[in-house]
């Protein structure tokens, strides 16, 4: 340890801890995400889910990680090779790097970076590129259908994305997810932005694909959408990103409207963590009630509805603050 | 085809016949002008099994337990229809009791498959739930079936002249239980299904099939109802027990998928009002015809019958020349023409839309293919 001190700095040493942590967690938290997702849905559907394997299912997840790391990577002879095997490794890694300025506490965060939420934002925004990437080189019809739709959603519902974050920014004045958290010590912001709130989570599943919004992967008409020509750890990798994903908008919710790491009586990381789980219970819960939005109905709802509420929200928010 | 040319506006979508909502082995080609249909094409036969040639090598009885495999999910209703044909060529009189037990038995059968179209059409629509709810309803209904004809989907049950087993109080106590519990759930339905917003957004308005469509291509059953035509061939041209019943078409305004949902809804509503009515003025009696030949042999001649089904008029037409075997047999099944007209009111539509306008109709591809 004091030779990797001294070489790296302390602060080398923590990021090479935080991030063995972080894939650790993502790793874990995506296993544990699955088998929640399979019994939430189980138990909306009047069935008990997986309950062979560990007690309730628990384990069951982690062996269907190990039969697909044991399958083969069928690779289609048509697909644009370099492109095609890039596309799992460019989803995957930028969802691994927005760990890095989570909060999970107040201690608790590898790098606290002055601009958090930038970072977090034009990360999660990548993932659109892997899916075009993955959809476009797989040569299949059904795969580009896929792609293009994730396209056109994903900028459709960055930018109210991006407003409703700023309403909250302007509140606070710093894009630091720990000041975030720390201007919310005496109340929450859900209480002062509840239609920043609502507009975040109807953009945030949009940007997870999650359904109603799940139009890119709609496997009733898409079939598996941009990853129908993947198999193995290379369609894993999709599956975990997703999920991970969903950690993500979740912790940024959470940071941003739910008072991160505040709490009574727990210590803090537990609060973020349980206020992580509740809202990823509310995207669940989203998925196996609602049926799925219609793609041009998609698109004119964020163009016409979302984004004028938004800046509404922000202006709301600047002439509020102005005034008192 | 998408590479192939800045010139090219268009290309072509393979829709089936593997593909989750095609149900089974349709397959439609779709061209394409981005998300938008310009044109489709059916390719049916990809489940064809010649059963009107079947019936030409087999003799009356033998034919019989085909018929449960031409439409699999209301199987009894083709029963009934070829019963009713060799019975109206034999001149044979089916007892009111074995009547009764046909009505309660078919109606049963109606109910599985919408519940079974319920759940199948929310499945195409996005919403996975519904169809657990509807197949754990569906459940109780396969198990009574079972009680009483051995099977659970391919059913063949009736027998010319009447039925081979007569229903026990076990049956009908089960039956009024599932009825009661069918009713209390119509409101879980509702609030799940017909009330949310994304789903009349999704269905209001698309996949219009108009009065004048609907005569031009023969559409029959719950899409010809929605459009609002009451024809319905257990009120039209009444059979079995059926005049005895108090019963509605429901009928829809527009007939957009839309209305042929809630036309399906309140058409199970009415299949629970037809049982609960027969149970309670079951008569009783004999559920056989007496002297029902043990050779079937029915004279020279040519009959036709036609029954209600789940997707509308099954129509069979049978040729006797006196022999222990027919002549020939025309099977008129209503996806075949459901199927053309669908077809037609793809184009300009979205492929979001394509899967939704498939699950309204509710098509069994080996009734088409036969």
């Amino acid at each position: 340890m004091d030779v990797l001190t001294h070489s790296l700095g302390s602060e080398g040493v923590r990021m090479i801890v935080g991030l063995i942590g972080v894939i650790a967690l993502v790793s874990v938290n995506a296993l544990f995400l699955i088998w929640m997702e399979r019994k939430v849905a189980a138990h909306m559907q009047l069935r008990p889910g997986p309950m062979e394997v560990g007690p309730h299912g628990a384990i069951q997840t982690v062996c269907d990680a190990v039969k697909l790391m044991g399958k083969e990577l069928i690779t289609p002879e048509e697909v644009d090779k370099p492109i095609y095997y890039l596309a799992p490794i460019v989803v995957f890694l930028p969802v691994l790097l927005t760990f890095l300025v989570i909060p999970f506490s107040q201690t608790m965060v590898i790098k606290d970076l002055n601009v958090g939420i930038i970072l977090i934002l034009a990360f999660s925004s990548l993932s659109v590129l892997a899916i075009l990437m993955a959809g476009w080189s797989s040569k299949n019809k059904y795969s580009v259908f896929g792609a293009i739709r994730s396209v056109a959603q994903n900028i459709a519902y960055e930018i109210p994305l991006l407003i409703t974050v700023m309403s909250v920014i302007l509140m606070v004045g710093s894009f630091k997810l720990t000041d975030i958290v720390v201007a919310q010590s005496r109340y929450w912001f859900i209480l002062v932005q509840p239609l920043a709130f609502i507009l975040y989570i109807i953009c945030a599943t949009a940007e997870t694909n999650r359904t109603p919004f799940d139009l890119p992967e709609a496997e009733s008409e898409l079939v598996a959408g941009f990853h129908t020509e993947y198999s193995g750890m290379r369609f894993a990798l999709f599956f975990l990103a997703e999920y991970t994903n969903m950690f993500i908008v979740s912790a940024v919710a959470t940071v941003l409207f739910l008072g991160g790491w505040h709490g009574p009586i727990l210590p803090g990381a537990i609060w973020f963590l349980l206020k992580v789980y509740a809202l990823i219970f509310l995207i669940m819960w989203f998925r196996w009630t609602f049926p799925r939005v219609r793609f041009d109905q998609l698109v004119t709802f964020a163009w016409k509805i979302l984004i004028p509420l938004s800046f509404v929200n922000l202006l709301l928010t600047a002439l509020a603050l102005k005034i008192f | 085809m998408i590479t192939s040319g800045i010139e090219e506006k268009t290309f072509v979508l393979n829709l089936g016949p593997q593909h989750p909502s095609t149900h089974g082995v349709l397959r439609v080609l779709l061209e394409m002008d981005g998300e938008y249909i310009t044109a489709a094409e059916p390719v049916i036969g990809y489940g064809h099994r010649a059963h009107e040639h079947m019936a030409e090598n087999r003799n009356y009885q033998q034919f019989l337990p085909n018929m449960g495999r031409v439409d699999y999910l209301h199987a009894l209703a083709f029963n009934q229809g070829y019963c009713m044909a060799v019975e109206k060529l034999l001149g044979l009189e089916v007892p009111e009791r074995a009547e009764y037990i046909r009505v309660i038995t078919n109606e049963l059968n109606r109910l599985t498959s919408h519940l079974l179209w319920f759940g199948a059409y929310l499945m195409d629509l996005g919403a996975f739930t519904p169809f657990l709810y509807c197949f754990d309803d569906r459940e109780h209904i396969l198990d009574l079936l079972d009680s009483l004809t051995g099977s659970r989907l391919t059913y063949c049950f009736y027998r010319f002249g009447g039925v081979p087993k007569d229903i026990d109080d076990d049956f009908i106590s089960g039956t009024r239980a599932f009825i009661h519990r069918l009713r209390s759930r119509w409101a879980d339905y509702d609030n799940l299904v017909t009330k949310n917003v994304i789903f009349i957004h999704r269905t209001k308005g698309v996949g219009l099939f108009t009065k004048e469509q609907c005569q031009l291509y023969g559409i029959t059953g719950p899409s010809l109802r929605g459009s609002g035509i009451p024809y319905d061939i257990r009120k039209s041209e009444p059979y079995s027990a059926y005049p005895q019943f108090h019963f509605e078409i429901p009928i829809g305004e527009n007939g957009d998928i839309y209305d042929r949902y809630i036309v399906r809804l309140r058409e199970m509503e009415q299949s629970c009002r037809i049982i609960e009515q027969a149970l309670n003025k079951l008569p009783k009696g004999p559920i056989m015809a007496e002297k029902v030949p043990k050779r079937i042999k029915p004279p020279e001649g040519e009959v036709y019958t036609a029954v209600e089904t789940a997707r509308g008029e099954f129509g069979i037409y049978i040729v006797s020349q006196g022999d222990v075997k027919p002549y020939r047999i025309k099977l008129r099944v209503p996806s075949f023409a459901n199927l053309s007209l669908m077809v037609e009111s793809f184009k300009d539509n979205l492929v979001a839309d394509v899967v939704a306008i498939l699950g309204s109709i509710d098509v069994v591809i080996p009734e088409i293919d036969r």
